[in-house]
């Protein structure tokens, strides 16, 4: 996603990334970021919270036109719970990320995509 | 204290090592960045159209969905239908925490018509944008990202909004 922003910068158009991983994304570099302090997921609100949604939105729009330098982060000031632990247990071996099925699509999907690489069809 | 958000680098690299991938991921890094500042638009928000791009893996509720396409290339959907009309098929989100059921969560259409109506954006452009997270940063910026901006000029969209599920 990070890609595409640039792109689309380079190409004239001003951007801005919602996210919930703030590292993938400010290493990637982006011209204008928010960030949700929020599992992957959410990255413009909490489920349900209209409000946290119209604040989420509204701070993206706000960045659009004051950003003055690119690489500008602005954090929501939401956090999703008190309970931090939810930080802790993502990508650990107690929660596989993806369930069995999803992970069998995922590993064909880059096999198929391997092949028609290789085929010089993408 | 503030606690800090989660170090996904650090964290992936470990958990997909134990999976027994030896060579980790190589996330993309830059030392410059791109930048179009808004004030070369020479136009205010409010006269402005907004695309829209999500990583949700979107589909329509209501009609039949595509079949996976193995190329995994970037499709649009509408814009003017509400949001209970779609649904993500998307698996890779933190399923523990939390849920992807409220479109708007992750696909803030609700609140883009809402501020077309109120006159804050001159509007969302016709079609929103549905690209695939991928592993290749080849594919994405030579494939996905010239199709997604090759659609926003055809939409006419003045700015972007990109979400990442």
């Amino acid at each position: 996603m990070g890609l595409a922003a640039r792109y689309l910068e380079e190409h004239g158009i001003p951007t801005v990334v919602f996210g919930c991983a703030r590292d993938i994304v400010e290493r990637c570099g982006v011209p204008r970021f928010v960030f949700s302090d929020f599992p992957l997921g959410n990255p413009t609100g909490r489920p349900y919270d209209l409000e946290s949604q119209r604040v989420v939105v509204q701070l993206g729009l706000d960045l659009l036109a004051s950003a003055s330098v690119p690489g500008t982060t602005v954090v929501t000031p939401y956090e999703w719970n008190t309970d931090h632990s939810w930080k802790e247990r993502i990508f650990t071996s107690t929660q596989p990320f993806l369930d069995a099925q999803a992970t069998e699509k995922w590993l064909a999907a880059k096999e198929e995509y391997r092949q028609l690489r290789q085929k010089g069809e993408l | 204290m503030a606690v800090s958000h989660v170090r996904y680098i650090d964290k992936t690299r470990d958990y997909y090592r134990a999976e027994g991938y030896e060579r980790a991921y190589e996330w993309a890094h830059f030392e410059t960045i791109p930048f179009t500042p808004f004030a070369a638009l020479r136009k205010p928000l409010a006269q402005c159209r907004v695309g829209l791009v999500s990583t949700g893996e979107v589909i329509r509720r209501d009609v039949d969905p595509p079949p996976d396409d193995p190329r995994r290339l970037v499709y649009a959907l509408p814009t003017d239908l509400p949001v209970e009309r779609f649904q993500s098929r998307k698996a890779a989100y933190d399923r523990y925490a939390t849920t992807l059921e409220d479109v708007d969560s992750f696909l803030p259409l609700t609140h883009l018509r809402r501020l077309a109506d109120e006159g804050v954006i001159a509007g969302v452009t016709a079609r929103f944008q549905v690209i695939f997270s991928e592993y290749s940063q080849r594919k994405t910026l030579t494939l996905d990202a010239p199709a997604i901006l090759h659609q926003m000029r055809e939409d006419g969209a003045d700015v972007a909004l990109l979400a990442a599920v």
